[in-house]
């Protein structure tokens, strides 16, 4: 087997962090190889300095036998590496030839290039009609427009970042299908992931990072998925207490919930019932109306009446504010420029939402030393790195910032909380105590609805559990007991698709 | 009373010419992803320049050229602010026009009065410049839609993260950009002192450069659009010269409202349309006005 | 070679020291510019700067400072508040031009009528004039979102051709020979706004300005309002989070920000302009926009660059007078000024680091 890519002592420094310490490792022609590793682990760094998009400060990389220091994208793509994003780089008003020939060094004329695609796309088996915008296309699609896009330059070397965060387990399955092809052509395939079942599954080898530097190189197979967990995190994960929970009366009731499509998914006659003290777990692929759903339970989208009460009385018509007050909260997804604004301090970010609860204003006159006090309670309650509540919000880490998020609504004392994508970004130690906090949330009796991405995480914390597929929400079930295919099967895996047939 | 419609067409021509050039030229910028505000600034740059040039040569042509690197040097300080020193793109697109306001009433003062050299005529007795401003639509629109720079383009203003991602020089495109805007509205400004009014006057644009503005808005950003909307405006200033002409019992500063009056009107639809029609996305440009910092 | 490096937070030191920065950088190089233009580049800026404050006719020159100064404050405090939400009034000149004629039609109206009301109903007048023009393009804005800016300047030149026509037919004075024109309202004390204590300029345009700039701190600083208008501006989406109604903050930022400049085109109006005229809008519109980016759209800002401009307008004109320097200097020092601030705050947004 010849030796497509070899790394040699690679390190990178940021300031105040060692992002890539030291790190060796070899891919081989043929071969699918795992970049194993948490959030933060210095998968990222590693990967942008194989194609050009950082300069490494340490060691050397070898490409096919020959150096590799590729001064740009473009110069390493001319050597032969390709890459698919985990956030796909896609200009949405453009159609899928163009960006593709963006993609590419030297594209050949339409006409040619519109034929190529059509062909390639075929054979194999993501067919893709190269005149449509980009912006109609699904993630699903998407992902196959930036994968032809690499195809088509005959990479040696294909990195893919992340690629199953956007997908449903059906599609992929489809994905694993392309990539065994390409590897038995000869293509070495740089795989990165956390999903430690999929690496088990599709690997051949598998290269464990953590905190900048290679633990080992191992074959997947011969691991079972924990020891491979112990690698990553490097210490025995903190087992989530879940126990001692029953759900109670019944808080909120959502029904016949619809928003107009502008720009982005409508939901279409959601309903559920949260019950106090019950943890409902919302999984789906993102893009599916997360933001939509708690847009329209935070507020920030009034519906229709009768759609949505709390206890009892309507809430559809009310705005956050109100909501509120009537003790229904919510996190949103995005928390800088959404759940909290990044130059101000954690101090001002309580106003943002807190000032009612916490009676940190009155007839609107703000009480900054109230709202100085709440914030210092929140960072001493969730263990908020920070130098003080003076500090801006945009100054600290993803962790700590989402642990002082959450916190600024679980201290609200809610009747119902709604979060959207909690430890997304998040280092294990935050994440788990955030984990930790909503079961306590949940223990006191509150009603949560935890909208989520990460099944693990969803079948860890739910008592029940539903999916959100393109807008419509499915019935919960009870989360004991359900299947990864059940699950999968939910989430909307039945689009018909199959390798090399185009969808209905 | 007579209206002879070939001669309104000319006369039409002649009032669309100057915003036609301005706008293609900042629908360019804007297709860049790039919000410039100084358009009024460039073009009265381009004007008194154009006149200079043409005043101490005797040639309109050398008026014209001194015209457009006159808008270009003008659009230079906007690219500099903006794209090196990331500065608010609205505010520095009025400081530019502010500037440029101020700077040609300084040095236009030995000019007023003075006479401009006759405009070289062309075919069908229609001047060069609007025959050039006509040739620019569709050369625009091949640049932006076929030729693999304009895709670039394109890129840059729809995404310009993803497009430094791929390595594109985002910066460079926009400094490209951002000069062509400026030097079209440099010679959309001449047009007006040389070809139209045949003289200098202090803040003789009138804010021509922010209908041009509009008139992108109107053209969704797409040059045969921004030919449309140009002849709107001709139009409709060639109307309300005529009805002053022809003695209508409406008082004169009125009817010069009419062109303003219009291009809100023409602004509302427009956004109307986008607000409440068929939603494939925006027509606006992904990246417009948003500054470009990478990250390395 | 230099690497910028996002700051989370602007550093009080640098918004201080940024617009200090630019009025420097604006002398030295306005002083080569009138060194190229053939004047004494020393003397220029001394006579635009210094003497107007301390030359030897200072005592002329320093009550016009708060005359020139009131409207330019007066204004902006309106136009920073929208500024601060990212809603860019520009139209500010005409809200001023419309405000000044409705309070001038309300006592042309009165006239020769004198009572004490007379005054009230002018402001009133004027402020409700320049809120609606204000208005106009939130209600565009909120209804089809179109934008603000090009509605709002498009209405500047509507509003001004109004003032043409009104300069010109309804409000012409019947005794003023045919000139163009209104009826002087200095001279019609029930609606005059004179000058408060002699030889200082204060008028109650003066007072006006100093009261907006109080309220608009009060609420910038203490108040929930403040605090949502600053979340709309930084963030917008935090700003919906938080329960902030977009269309409301554009009607409230749009109308305040209008009827702000409708008073300071009624105060002018019946004080040191005194008619209405053809050519009634002076640029007090733009240059407002002006201090309030140089004033970092802070109320003790906009005080000190609306002293400083208004200090520009006079020194500008005794420059004009005394050494023949153009009069269009003015505004390109007024340019130059915004546009060294714009350039020098990146240093309040980002750190300068060697690149390694």
């Amino acid at each position: 087997m010849t030796n497509v890519f070899r790394a040699e002592g690679l390190g990178k420094t940021y300031p105040g962090v060692r992002a890539n310490d030291d790190i060796s490792f070899s891919v081989e022609a043929g071969e699918i190889h795992a970049l194993l590793g948490e959030n933060g682990a210095g998968k990222s760094t590693l990967v942008k300095m194989i194609y050009g998009l950082v300069r490494p400060d340490d060691g050397h990389m070898m490409l096919m036998g020959a150096p590799h220091a590729p001064a740009d994208p473009r110069a390493a793509r001319a050597a032969g590496v390709a890459m698919v994003f985990q956030h796909f780089s896609l200009f949405d008003a453009l159609s899928v030839a163009e960006n593709i020939a963006l993609g590419m060094e030297n594209p050949p004329p339409r006409a040619e290039l519109a034929r190529r695609i059509a062909e390639l796309s075929r054979s194999y088996g993501l067919p893709l009609n190269p005149a449509r915008r980009v912006a109609t296309l699904s993630a699903g699609e998407r992902q196959r427009v930036e994968i032809l896009r690499c195809l088509l330059q005959n990479p040696r070397l294909l990195i893919m970042d992340e690629p199953t965060s956007v997908l449903t387990p059906q599609e992929a399955e489809i994905l694993f299908a392309t990539l065994r092809q390409l590897a038995a052509a000869g293509t070495a395939i740089l795989y990165i992931s956390h999903k430690l079942d999929e690496i088990r599954g599709h690997c051949d080898r598998a290269t464990i990072l953590r905190h900048g530097k290679v633990i080992r190189t191992v074959e997947p197979r011969a691991h079972t998925a924990r020891e491979l967990a112990a690698m990553m995190v490097g210490a025995e994960m903190r087992v989530v207490d879940r126990s001692g929970r029953s759900p109670g009366a019944q808080v909120l009731a959502v029904s016949g919930l619809v928003t107009p499509a502008s720009g982005g998914i409508s939901l279409r006659e959601v309903a559920l019932r949260l019950h106090a003290g019950e943890i409902l777990g919302i999984g789906g692929v993102a893009g599916n109306g997360q933001e939509e759903l708690l847009a329209a339970l935070s507020g920030e989208v009034t519906t229709a009446p009768g759609t949505i009460t709390l206890d009892g009385s309507d809430l559809s018509a009310l705005g956050p504010e109100a909501r509120r007050r009537a003790g229904l909260l919510a996190a949103p997804e995005d928390r800088l420029g959404h759940a909290a604004v990044p130059e101000f301090s954690l101090t001002e970010n309580t106003l943002l939402t807190a000032a009612s609860r916490q009676n940190l204003a009155r007839h609107g006159l703000i009480d900054h030393g109230a709202a100085r006090r709440f914030a210092e309670s929140v960072i001493a309650a969730f263990d908020v790195r920070t130098p003080g509540p003076g500090t801006a919000a945009g100054a600290l880490s993803g962790g700590n910032l989402q642990k002082f998020v959450i916190g600024r609504e679980v201290l609200g004392r809610p009747r119902v909380l709604v979060v959207n994508q909690p430890t997304w970004g998040v280092d294990a130690g935050a994440a788990a105590a955030i984990r930790q906090a909503l079961l306590d949330l949940a223990a006191k009796g509150a009603g949560i609805i935890v909208i989520s991405q990460d099944l693990d995480e969803l079948l860890e914390l739910s008592d029940r559990f539903c999916a959100l597929n393109e807008g419509r929400l499915s019935a919960p079930r009870t989360t004991d007991g359900l299947t990864i295919d059940e699950i999968g099967l939910m989430l909307g895996g039945a689009h018909g698709m199959e390798v090399g047939h185009v969808p209905a | 009373m007579m209206i002879d419609p070939i001669a309104v067409f000319v006369l039409l021509l002649g009032a669309a010419t100057p915003i036609l050039f301005a706008a293609l030229g900042e629908l360019v910028v804007e297709r860049a992803g790039v919000l410039n505000l100084g358009v009024e600034g460039m073009m009265i740059g381009g004007a008194l320049a154009g006149f200079a040039a043409a005043n101490a040569t005797g040639s309109p042509a050398a008026g014209f050229v001194a015209a457009a690197l006159a808008g270009a040097a003008l659009s230079m300080i906007f690219a500099l602010l903006t794209q090196f020193l990331l500065s608010n793109q609205v505010a520095t697109g009025l400081a530019l026009t502010l500037f440029g306001l101020g700077l040609t009433a300084m040095f236009g003062k030995p000019y007023e009065g003075v006479k401009a050299p006759p405009m070289m005529a062309g075919p069908l007795g229609l001047n060069l410049m609007i025959w050039l401003g006509l040739l620019m639509v569709p050369l625009v629109w091949w640049f932006l839609m076929r030729s693999r720079a304009g895709l670039v383009l394109r890129a840059v203003g729809e995404n310009h993260d993803a497009a430094h991602g791929l390595g594109y020089p985002v910066r460079a495109v926009r400094i490209g950009a951002i000069a062509f805007g400026g030097a079209m509205a440099g010679l959309g400004g001449a047009y007006i002192s040389i070809a139209t009014v045949l003289q200098w006057t202090e803040g003789m644009t009138a804010g021509a450069g922010w209908i041009a503005l509009a008139i992108v808005v109107f053209a969704q950003w797409n040059p045969w659009g921004a030919l449309a909307g140009a002849w709107l405006f001709g139009g409709v200033t060639v109307l309300q010269l005529r009805l002053q002409a022809a003695g209508v019992a409406v008082p004169v500063q009125l009817l010069s409202m009419a062109p303003y009056l219009a291009t809100i009107i023409v602004l509302v639809l427009i956004s109307a349309r986008q607000k409440f029609g068929r939603s494939g996305g925006g027509a606006a440009p992904g990246s417009l006005g948003r500054p470009f910092h990478a990250l390395r | 070679m230099f690497r910028l490096e996002p700051r989370a937070s602007a550093p009080l030191l640098w918004q201080v020291a940024t617009p200090i920065m630019a009025v420097i950088a604006t002398m030295i190089v306005g002083g080569l510019l009138f060194a190229a233009l053939g004047f004494d580049p020393v003397a220029s800026i001394r006579t635009i700067f210094w003497d107007p404050l301390f030359g030897p006719a200072a005592s002329y020159s320093r009550p016009q400072l708060l005359v020139k100064a009131g409207p330019l404050i007066l204004i902006a405090a309106g136009l920073s508040l929208g500024f601060r939400a990212g809603i860019w009034n520009i139209g500010a000149e005409g809200q001023y031009i419309i405000g000044g004629i409705c309070g001038a039609a309300v006592a042309l109206a009165a006239y020769p009528l004198e009572a004490f009301w007379i005054f009230p109903a002018m402001i009133l007048a004027g402020a409700l004039g320049g809120c609606a023009w204000g208005l106009i393009p939130a209600m565009l804005r909120n209804w089809f979102g179109a934008s603000e800016i090009l509605v709002s300047l498009m209405l500047v030149y509507v509003a001004q051709r109004i003032a043409a026509w009104m300069a010109f037919g309804p409000l012409k004075n019947p005794e003023g020979f045919n000139f163009p024109g209104s009826r002087n309202l200095q001279q019609y004390p029930a609606a005059s706004n004179p000058e408060l204590i002699a030889n200082t300029g204060l008028h109650w345009g003066v007072i006006a300005a100093v009261l907006a700039l109080a309220v608009t701190w009060f609420v910038m600083s203490r108040h929930m309002l403040g605090f949502h208008i600053r979340t709309a501006g930084a963030a917008p989406r935090a700003a919906r989070f938080a329960g902030v109604r977009p269309e409301r903050l554009v009607a409230l930022c749009l109308g305040v920000s209008g009827a702000l400049a409708g008073f300071a085109g009624l105060f002018e109006a019946a004080g040191p302009a005194g008619q209405i005229t053809e050519n009634f809008g002076s640029g007090y519109g733009f240059t407002a926009i002006i201090v309030a980016f140089l004033g970092r759209l802070h109320p003790l800002g906009i005080l000190l660059a609306g002293l400083l401009l208004a200090l520009t307008y006079i020194g500008g004109e005794l420059a004009q007078m005394m050494l023949q320097l153009p009069a269009a200097t003015v505004q390109v020092f007024q340019g130059m000024l915004l546009f060294f601030l714009l350039g020098f705050d990146l240093l309040t947004r980002y750190r300068i680091r060697r690149r390694a």
